[in-house]
């Protein structure tokens, strides 16, 4: 066994307002540079949809993440070793600015300069690359809140195998459904970007498991870029280098969580320690695709087993760490309570930010133009909780977003939640809890400590329960090389010339 | 000294000391600059038509010469019967054309999009003229020169092998038609613009991804073994 950490957040989704902060936080702090304008390291998709860039989740075309071949070995679906040298003069599997968008702004100078006539004056919208006049035809959230659009949410890759009477009930107008995706890199545990950077620029921080670019490393040859299969990883044309989501590390060294969700505005996101074995990334990454899931969450080690922690101080994580392993609220949704999952594991990098599935109303039909709940009248109390199959966002596309195409897990997740909720309102509004409330509870695999503890965790946690901030304690890292308190003085990103594009 | 001697002589050592020493500081002080500067994020259709044959129509030539210098006796030995020679010949000759039409392309591609001239510097202007000039003067010995492989071993060799022993004979070139003296000349262009220029890419062609292992994982603290040194020793050691 060989514990390494990783820092893990968690989207809760049935929180997510879709309200974009969390994307203009990091872009004003990270992206708001020539060259990187296009990039959205922190971005909210609607779902059904094609998100960002347009159709990431198409490997045949876009070629990312691991396959496992016949053998059952894990090879990159992007190249072979020989092939990524011989593609680096031309990547085909490189997505084109067409399939992110051309970075526009307005020309507002015109606004005041223009000369004297007899029309108002317009801003027209203009390429912030060529400086020259463009039609926008699409963005980085061109399809926001167009769920049903058969534009969009038709050319959904998760749609696929979505069968055809739960497709009509999606599209059907009156019925249009969506749910909000915010994504960030997934810091993953088998990151194919590191596989697939032939300069070896790309690697993965053993002590919290953020996955970096090193730019004086990185030659451009951008195969990280088509290796990612989130398209997490982007290619900054002005200096020519690949940059990505770096997790903010400069704040989780500081004690403060990155900015995407120090910013939430739903606070729907966690940040925490997860305990993995770093031994059994290869196995778990190549089993077949309907084990995949699970291999991946048995990596996840208890940071309560004492054989663990021992395994843990062996690695040289402290006491600090640990303790922070234990209070995370990551292991407690993924672990203890099995409600969330990483984003599409059959990519097989082991994705580490994990998913709360949304719950969303039971379906309706209108009957003689009066809206009509599919339900048996004694168990509207209950809603659906015995009917998670008639809910607007199909079990099936939730399991081919979260669990491989298997609706088990995600069934039992959201029984959860409606358990809990359920148990909530009887509590609150009715004042007492009967027998059959506990029996609902008990079937959903719940006591009422951790109906309670859940309930907390997902309505009034406070800043200090939603991010669990070990303490990186870099005065220590730093100390071998450099004098603690003159380097406090100097911290910085490194970079002592500015970062500008090389003849 | 002739300005035979100063151009064949004395410019071959200092355009090479040139590039090997700027090459070394540029690669310290500011590994950031060192990059392929791929603009196919920007445009993708023609630099497709461009960038492979240059690419794939240059490595290859440039292994040809290569092989003519390391082992002339083997071309000679191939050139041997003239089916062999003439197979080599239009094999280097298409290359060359398949370059040619790649770096025209190229050129086309960098002037002519808008979105490529927002990234050109005016040394992408000179990098491509220069290596023009080599691919049009190679085309124009092959077949103005014929056989270049044939007499190549007996003629130039001699010249370059006198300069990687540091008893540099201008006088073999002397005599050698204009042409031939561009193509060197350009190539000492090419030496002195490498440094300066994104051409320092080429050194960096990542063979190493054929043998490092898929996943790369760096600490920042080595995690405590039996040879632990505790830190405070360890600024004792940096200190001293």
């Amino acid at each position: 066994m060989k514990v390494r950490a990783q820092m893990s957040m968690l989207f809760h989704l049935d929180k997510c307002i879709g309200c974009h902060t969390c994307s203009v936080a990091c872009k004003n702090l990270w992206t708001d540079r020539d060259g990187a304008e296009y990039m959205w390291w922190n971005n909210v998709e609607t779902r059904p949809g094609t998100g960002y860039p347009t159709g990431w989740e198409d490997q045949d075309h876009y070629r990312g993440g691991w396959h496992r071949d016949a053998k059952g070995r894990l090879k990159l679906v992007l190249h072979s070793r020989g092939g990524g040298i011989a593609k680096a003069f031309y990547n085909p599997a490189l997505p084109e600015l067409e399939d992110y968008y051309d970075p526009f702004t307005f020309q507002y100078g015109n606004l005041f300069g223009a000369p004297a006539g007899q029309q108002q004056p317009t801003a027209i919208p203009i390429s912030k690359i060529t400086g020259r006049p463009v039609e926008i035809s699409t963005g980085p959230n061109w399809d926001d809140d167009l769920g049903g659009s058969d534009i969009y949410a038709a050319n959904d890759p998760s749609m696929d195998g979505v069968d055809d009477a739960v497709r009509a009930q999606m599209e059907e107008i009156e019925r249009v459904v969506f749910n909000y995706l915010p994504r960030i890199c997934n810091h993953c545990l088998n990151p194919a970007c590191v596989a697939a950077c032939p300069s070896g620029a790309i690697y993965k921080r053993s002590e919290d498991g953020v996955v970096l670019v090193n730019e004086d490393k990185c030659r451009g040859w951008r195969m990280c870029v088509s290796g990612c299969p989130y398209k997490k990883v982007y290619y900054n044309w002005d200096t020519g280098k690949s940059e990505k989501c770096i997790l903010c590390f400069p704040r989780l060294e500081t004690g403060q969580a990155p900015a995407c969700a120090h910013s939430c505005v739903g606070r729907i996101r966690y940040m925490g320690v997860l305990l993995y074995d770093a031994d059994r990334i290869a196995s778990s990454a190549s089993e077949p695709d309907d084990r995949v899931l699970d291999a991946q969450l048995d990596m996840i080690l208890d940071p309560f087993d004492p054989k663990v922690i021992t395994a843990a101080k062996l690695e040289g994580i402290d006491d600090g760490w640990l303790d922070a392993a234990r209070r995370s609220p990551i292991y407690r949704f993924v672990k203890d309570w099995g409600m969330a999952f990483p984003l599409h594991p059959e990519y097989r990098t082991e994705a580490m930010m994990f998913y709360v599935p949304p719950l969303s109303p039971i379906m309706s039909t209108i009957e003689d133009s009066l809206v009509k709940l599919d339900l048996p009248e004694e168990r509207r109390d209950f809603e659906l909780l015995d009917e998670l199959d008639k809910a607007r966002l199909p079990l099936e596309y939730l399991a081919n977003l979260f669990t491989v195409g298997d609706t088990e897990p995600i069934r039992v997740a959201l029984r959860k939640m409606l358990a809990v909720r359920t148990y909530k309102r009887r509590q609150s509004v009715d004042g007492t809890i009967d027998a059959t409330t506990i029996e609902m509870l008990a079937e959903a695999g719940l006591t009422e400590a951790t109906a309670e503890a859940i309930y907390r965790m997902t309505t009034t946690p406070t800043m200090d329960d939603r991010f669990v901030l070990p303490p990186y304690h870099r005065e220590m890292s730093i100390e071998a090389i450099n004098d603690p308190l003159s380097a406090k003085g100097e911290a910085g990103f490194g970079y002592r010339r500015e970062p500008k594009r090389g003849a | 000294m002739t300005s035979n001697d100063f151009l064949f002589g004395v410019v071959p050592y200092a355009v090479a000391t040139l590039a090997v020493i700027v090459t070394i500081i540029r690669w310290r002080s500011a590994p950031f600059t060192v990059s392929s500067l791929s603009s196919q994020l920007l445009e993708s259709r023609k630099l497709y038509w461009g960038t492979v044959p240059f690419h794939w129509g240059l490595s290859l030539i440039l292994i040809g010469h290569l092989g003519a210098l390391l082992v002339p006796r083997g071309f000679e030995l191939w050139n041997g019967a003239p089916v062999r020679l003439y197979l080599l010949e239009m094999t280097g000759l298409a290359l060359a054309l398949w370059a040619a039409f790649g770096i025209t392309m190229l050129f086309i591609r960098r002037h002519g999009d808008a979105r490529i001239r927002r990234v050109s510097t005016p040394m992408d202007t000179i990098v491509l003229v220069i290596i023009g000039t080599q691919i049009v003067t190679g085309i124009w010995i092959a077949v103005g020169y014929r056989w270049g492989s044939y007499w190549g071993t007996g003629v130039f060799v001699p010249y370059v092998r006198s300069l990687f022993t540091f008893r540099p004979e201008p006088d073999y070139v002397a005599p050698l038609p204009i042409v031939l003296k561009l193509h060197v000349l350009s190539f000492f262009a090419f030496l002195a613009v490498f440094p300066f220029t994104r051409l320092v890419h080429i050194i960096t062609l990542p063979l190493q991804y054929l043998f490092r292992p898929w996943q790369k994982v760096i600490a920042n603290r080595e995690p405590p073994s039996p040879g632990y040194v505790s830190n405070h020793r360890r600024i004792r050691q940096y200190r001293r």
